[in-house]
């Protein structure tokens, strides 16, 4: 029943529901993020800046580039699906969702507090373009897995991206998800591991070796590409390239360095799950400007 | 002789039925559908048919995903490890989503047999009953059963049945109907109720006959629908026999008895017992051996509804 695969073919894919902006632009855009990660993060008095700065560019290509998706109408059904499994690095999608016209720049103001649309962790219930409610680590695969394989069976031409922390490749779920996507050759499902090195406790070599990660998904059957997750072009060609391979999912290991842009918070894991003090969110700020 | 029917094998037939009314149903299976008899869906629609192997916790992301994408989703897997093994893609994927999942187990209770404890679930009620959104069903026999699945297909959101391994007795009329958080009145009775889902409805209805001979009358109820609670039934049924048993193929916390007694806790306290597993794990062995050894049996819920009866207020 299993090898009785379904050949995927995607209908054209409707054009001019991009944001589409240069990629000359996507830095800018990635600075922006990262500021109102900083902001957010320190107005709320929690949450997790390392994992949310180190994922701004792969967030930025997507949102302000790759993806096709109408924020006026986040349920249309053509859109193309971003799928964050790390549900800690919340605010860099809720910065995403505002910034790309979900819903208002001033509402990130209100992330953590009573009575906000904006959780802790993704609440796909009451956020306008949340795809999944997360929290618990290592789903995302699974439900993106789902996504894809819905796509398939009414032809439709979306993408489902999916992004991982490399902590999450520690889940044993990530891996039975690793297994299902290569066997049901979900080519239509491209993972991107935000693989910052790092996790709560510490350097991710130290807590629990994942390495060799590449030959690992090569292991499961993944079409495998490492890159500098901070390079913009990398990170656009990499998708590119994810798209042409048939057959086969695609991970896009995106090197990158946990919170990114604050020279006091890179490879720092105290700021895995810690605010900035107002003067920190202060100098961050300004190193960001 | 009551005729015995597989309740599993009506779910697997009544999917296909299902399948071909309505395209959005996928069903997901993990490595057991010759078992749970998903695979007659499977034959039928090999496209709407994912075997996800020996990984129940991502069936139930993808689940997740499909339904979040506007597919109806039935999964299955014995109750086991339908239950326990993805309790937290339940929870999150599921019960905080409200997402139109299904979940449909087979093998529930001791009645698993030979297998021995760790096939054997005794407490997946509870699980199931404690995450908020969700509707729970043990259908009594296998009249109830296609009804609830089709019930359950029309109704949008996460759903846990559980069916035995089994044949179980028709208990259910010829022009029985389901519906969905009511319970069904299978004898009336005045001096006592029995309260009973799943495959204790059949002992309850033995133990009321034995009673009757001794000049105790007893209502039945079938409490098939667990969550939402029929507590208007149960209200009713304290208020006009003053006693309630409680008869359930589960262990004593979480489960049926559980959740009628915070009924009666709160809305009319009366002298309540209960036929369950108590706290343990049982064992090895024939189903009729285990009911036997461990107490699901209708003399059981007889010598219940004497111990009750005996605490029961005396008309003043």
């Amino acid at each position: 029943m299993t090898e009785d695969v379904t050949p995927f073919s995607a209908q054209a894919v409707p054009p001019g529901d991009r944001l589409d902006l240069p990629p000359s632009r996507l830095e800018e855009i990635a600075r922006k993020l990262r500021c109102h990660i900083i902001s957010m993060i320190a107005t709320a008095g929690s949450g997790h800046p390392g994992g949310s700065l180190s994922a701004a560019d792969i967030l930025a290509a997507l949102y302000f580039h790759v993806m096709r998706h109408r924020p006026q109408d986040p349920h249309w059904s053509d859109r193309d699906r971003f799928i964050l499994s790390k549900g800690h690095a919340a605010p860099v999608l809720y910065a995403a969702l505002a910034e790309s016209g979900y819903f208002p720049v001033e509402e990130l103001g209100s992330l953590r507090k009573m009575g906000s649309r904006l959780q802790g962790h993704p609440d796909s219930k009451l956020t306008p373009g949340v795809e999944m409610s997360a929290g618990s680590l290592g789903m995302g695969l699974s439900f993106g897995i789902g996504v894809a394989l819905a796509a398939r069976l009414d032809n439709r031409g979306y993408w489902t991206y999916v992004l991982l922390s490399d902590g999450e490749c520690e889940e044993g779920q990530t891996w039975e998800a690793a297994l299902f996507a290569a066997h049901f050759k979900l080519d239509n499902l491209i993972t991107i591991v935000d693989c910052n090195g790092m996790q709560l406790t510490g350097f991710t070599q130290e807590v629990m070796n994942i390495e060799p990660l590449s030959q690992k998904w090569q292991a499961f059957g993944w079409n495998t590409i490492d890159i500098d997750g901070h390079d913009i072009k990398q990170i656009l060609s990499a998708i590119t390239q994810a798209k042409t391979k048939k057959g086969k999912p695609t991970i896009i290991i995106a090197h990158t360095i946990k919170g990114k842009g604050v020279s006091f918070m890179e490879n720092n894991a105290k700021f895995h799950g810690k605010a900035p003090t107002s003067e920190e969110a202060a100098k961050a700020l300004q190193e960001l400007q | 002789m009551t005729q015995e029917v597989s309740a599993r094998e009506t779910y697997g037939k009544t999917l296909v039925e299902l399948g071909h009314e309505n395209e959005k149903i996928v069903v997901l299976d993990a490595d057991l559908s010759p078992s749970t008899m998903t695979h007659f869906f499977a034959q039928e629609f090999p496209q709407r048919f994912f075997d996800c192997g020996l990984e129940e916790q991502n069936m139930i992301g993808i689940a997740a995903g499909l339904a979040a994408s506007g597919k109806i989703v039935f999964a299955s897997s014995f109750a086991v490890f339908i239950s326990s093994r993805c309790f937290d893609q339940a929870r999150i994927c599921l019960s905080q989503t409200g997402l139109d999942v299904k979940i449909f187990a087979t093998h529930g209770g001791i009645t698993v047999g030979e297998d021995g404890i760790s096939h054997q679930a005794i407490e997946d009620l509870s699980l199931y009953c404690s995450l908020p959104g969700f509707t729970v069903v043990v259908p009594a026999d296998a009249v109830e059963t296609a009804q609830a699945i089709r019930v359950a297909a029309a109704m949008y959101g996460p759903f846990y049945v559980r069916m035995g391994r089994g044949k179980a007795p028709l208990v259910c009329p010829r022009d029985y109907q389901f519906t969905l958080g009511r319970a069904a009145m299978m004898r009336e009775g005045r001096d006592v109720t029995i309260v009973a889902m799943g495959i204790m409805v059949a002992k309850a209805l033995e133990a009321a006959e034995v009673l009757a001979r001794q000049g105790v009358n007893c209502r039945v109820i079938n409490m098939s629908t667990l969550k939402p609670l029929d507590e208007e039934v149960v209200v009713t049924a304290a208020s006009e026999t003053g006693a309630l048993v409680v008869a359930e193929e589960h262990l004593a916390q979480g489960g049926l008895g559980s959740r009628v007694a915070q009924v009666v806790a709160e809305k009319i306290p009366v002298p309540m017992s209960f036929v369950n597993l108590k706290n343990s794990y049982a064992m090895s062995g024939k189903a009729d051996e285990l009911l036997e050894k461990y107490g699901l049996t209708a003399t059981a819920i007889v010598q219940a509804v004497k111990s009750v009866m005996a605490r029961k207020q005396q008309p003043s």
